[in-house]
């Protein structure tokens, strides 16, 4: 693979994705820490969002410590040279919240959906487009539940709407690299060629380097990734070791590398709750093809009513549920420990 | 309302104004009616299948719009509307059929009028006699019940709904306004449902074959839930809802855990011209024809005569 020359642009889930592993408490003070340590190492986008978008604050996913306005407006006044990018998924935040992100200080807004729904996204879009020098991101969440021609569609509407930059998103984990090659491809071949391609991976089946890799290779431009992998399931691609592999390969990130192997070791991994790995059920994750922020979920209703977080994930897979569906696993639960009680 | 002596006999004649699958799926329902005459279709495609189907049940149609009916409305005795177009056009046609003495029912998200959710607070609007009346939004239709039967135990701080549809029931006017869903259902949740915040998330599953319409309703109680009360007050509402949707089914709990009382529901469709699955359009045409067969028994009854304001 030759890669030599490219240049991309590497995008921080730490403080996005990994709230999901946080249960949603990292501090204000702690994000801050983390965004300025990463704005020194010269990442040049860093998300910062309730870890399923703003207005993600509920039963169904978990309060958070503080509010996104709280996170937004603190971070968004802490970085000097990294831009702040925001989450919302349609159906849980509103274009209130995306008003609200945008008067914080946030340069990138990423409007996020099921890969075959995009059009529930054409509200946000178009009213983020709308603002001047707003960076606007079309982010199709489970993208490998589709066939490429079905997911192009899919972009093309997001295009259609005002992205800049549209996303192909692993967020099982369940991508192989033919998967990224032959989705990404597709889009850019495609696609007009000013629109970006990003790729954002999780690592349940350890394919979060290779993968983003094929996407590069294939015409993605934005690479996302968590310092440390700090995110749901087995976290994202391990930003500090893709950078490290980039640099090898001559692939040009404009980070220094040595300062971001640094907020991982020194800043990111002491904050975590449980070392975020490949474990058995993260790796049933990528496996069965299911929404990496279910793992915790599953772990919980598992530990309750006394099952399996493995047959949870499994059975979570073969109903083909969707992001945002967390509420799904405890009546899932409900059904399985009457099932096995009856047995 | 309750002190009516004798059962009223004929029928309230409708208007459905929006030939599309909520439409049809309403003028399949009212047609089983005992009180409800549909006798109008409105449209604005002169070719649409919805119209020539409503022909061919024998209403009068126009593909004019509201416009088309006006001139003849009230002499064609049309005492009912119901309007299953969208937010944008509704303040208008509910302005229309109200000069010309007809009540408005909505199904839109447009929410003009108060809320409406039958078991809940149906007889408050027909005794207000409220001119137009809204029907909140499908995940308010399936859960705001279920809010209202946790409040009228005790209070509720917070009450959250999570709605999960049917790619294939999720029509382009939900697609195109989603944040109206969210909004429209929060206010429903505090206002009909009682409790002091709310807060409504709608996620769309595309599976095949569709799964049937699922609902969440969470409640954070302000103090520790009175189990059994709660446990009782719930079935209750159920029973009351299935009167007009025979497929609303508790799937489990209540769950109790600390002061939070989850319910998990599931919505199936009598599958009239919608398919089964898509329980969260059959609960709203269904709330909506309750709704006016409520407003029919009190216009028969000599109680109440709807006229322009």
């Amino acid at each position: 693979m030759d890669l030599k020359g490219k240049k991309i642009t590497v995008h921080d889930m730490c403080l996005r994705d990994g709230m999901h592993p946080k249960q949603h408490q990292i501090s204000v003070d702690e994000m801050v820490t983390v965004a300025k340590a990463m704005d020194e190492a010269g990442i040049p986008l860093i998300e910062v969002t309730h870890g399923d978008g703003l207005g993600g604050a509920s039963v169904n996913y978990g309060f958070p410590a503080n509010s996104d306005e709280e996170y937004l407006s603190a971070v968004c006044g802490a970085v000097k040279n990294s831009k702040v990018s925001a989450l919302l998924l349609p159906g849980i935040g509103t274009v209130d919240h995306l008003k609200m992100a945008v008067d914080c200080g946030i340069g990138t807004i990423r409007v996020a959906t099921h890969c075959t729904e995009a059009d529930v996204s054409e509200q946000h879009l178009t009213m983020a487009a709308k603002y001047d020098k707003l960076d606007v991101v079309g982010f199709l969440m489970m993208a490998h539940m589709i066939e490429p021609e079905a997911l192009l569609e899919q972009l093309q509407l997001m295009e259609s709407y005002g992205a800049n930059c549209v996303y192909i998103t692993d967020s099982a984990g369940y991508m192989l690299p033919d998967d990224v090659t032959a989705r990404v491809a597709l889009a850019r071949e495609k696609l007009n060629p000013s629109t970006e391609i990003g790729f954002h991976g999780h690592h349940n089946l350890g394919m979060g380097i290779a993968n983003s890799l094929a996407a590069v290779e294939a015409g993605a431009t934005r690479i996302d990734g968590s310092l440390a992998g700090l995110g749901a399931g087995a976290g994202n691609t391990p930003l500090e070791v893709f950078l490290a592999v980039c640099d090898r390969m001559g692939v040009e990130t404009g980070v220094d590398l040595f300062k971001a192997m640094d907020v991982a070791e020194d800043l990111i991994v002491p904050m975590m709750d449980d070392i975020v790995r490949v474990d058995r059920d993260s790796l049933t994750l990528g496996w069965a093809g299911v929404y990496s922020s279910f793992l915790l979920f599953a772990k919980r209703a598992a530990k309750k009513y006394n099952l399996s977080a493995r047959d949870i994930l499994v059975e979570l897979g073969r109903r083909r549920t969707v992001g945002g569906q967390e509420d799904m696993i405890e009546d899932l639960a409900l059904d399985m420990a009457r099932a096995r009680d009856a047995a | 309302m309750s002190n009516k002596i004798t059962v009223p006999s004929g029928k309230v004649k409708a208007a459905i104004i929006g030939p599309g699958n909520i439409g049809t799926d309403l003028l399949m329902k009212a047609m089983r009616s005992d009180v409800i005459e549909p006798v109008w279709m409105v449209g604005v495609v002169p070719d649409s299948p919805g119209l020539a189907r409503a022909q061919d049940m024998g209403l009068k149609t126009t593909a004019e719009g509201v416009d088309g009916m006006l001139p003849s409305m009230k002499e064609d005795g049309v005492q009912i509307c119901f309007d299953a177009t969208s937010a944008y056009v509704h303040a208008e046609n509910s302005r229309k059929v109200n000069e010309q003495g007809a009540v408005m029912i909505d199904l839109t998200p447009a929410a003009i009028g108060p809320f409406c959710v039958p078991p809940v607070n149906l007889s408050n609007a027909v005794a207000e006699r409220k001119m137009n009346v809204n029907m909140v939004t499908c995940g308010g239709q399936a859960t705001i019940p279920l809010v209202a039967a946790v409040s009228r135990v005790q209070s509720v701080s917070y009450a959250e709904i999570v709605a999960t549809v049917s790619s294939k029931s999720a029509g382009p006017g939900t697609r195109k306004n989603i944040d109206e869903f969210t909004r429209t259902t929060s206010r429903g949740i505090e206002s009909v449902g009682g409790a002091e915040k709310g807060k409504a998330i709608i996620i769309i599953n595309p599976a095949e074959p569709p799964l049937i319409m699922r609902d969440t309703v969470h409640c954070l109680t302000v103090d520790e839930p009175d189990q059994d009360a709660i446990r009782q007050s719930i079935d209750d509402m159920i029973v009351e809802v299935q009167k007009y949707v025979p497929g609303y089914t508790l799937k489990n709990g209540p769950v109790f855990d600390g002061k939070r009382v989850s319910i998990y529901m599931e919505v199936e469709g009598l599958g009239d011209f919608l398919p089964k699955y898509a329980g969260n359009l059959d609960i709203m045409t269904a709330a909506g024809l309750r709704t006016a067969e409520m407003y029919a028994e009190e216009i028969l009854a000599g109680n109440f005569v709807p006229s322009a304001a």
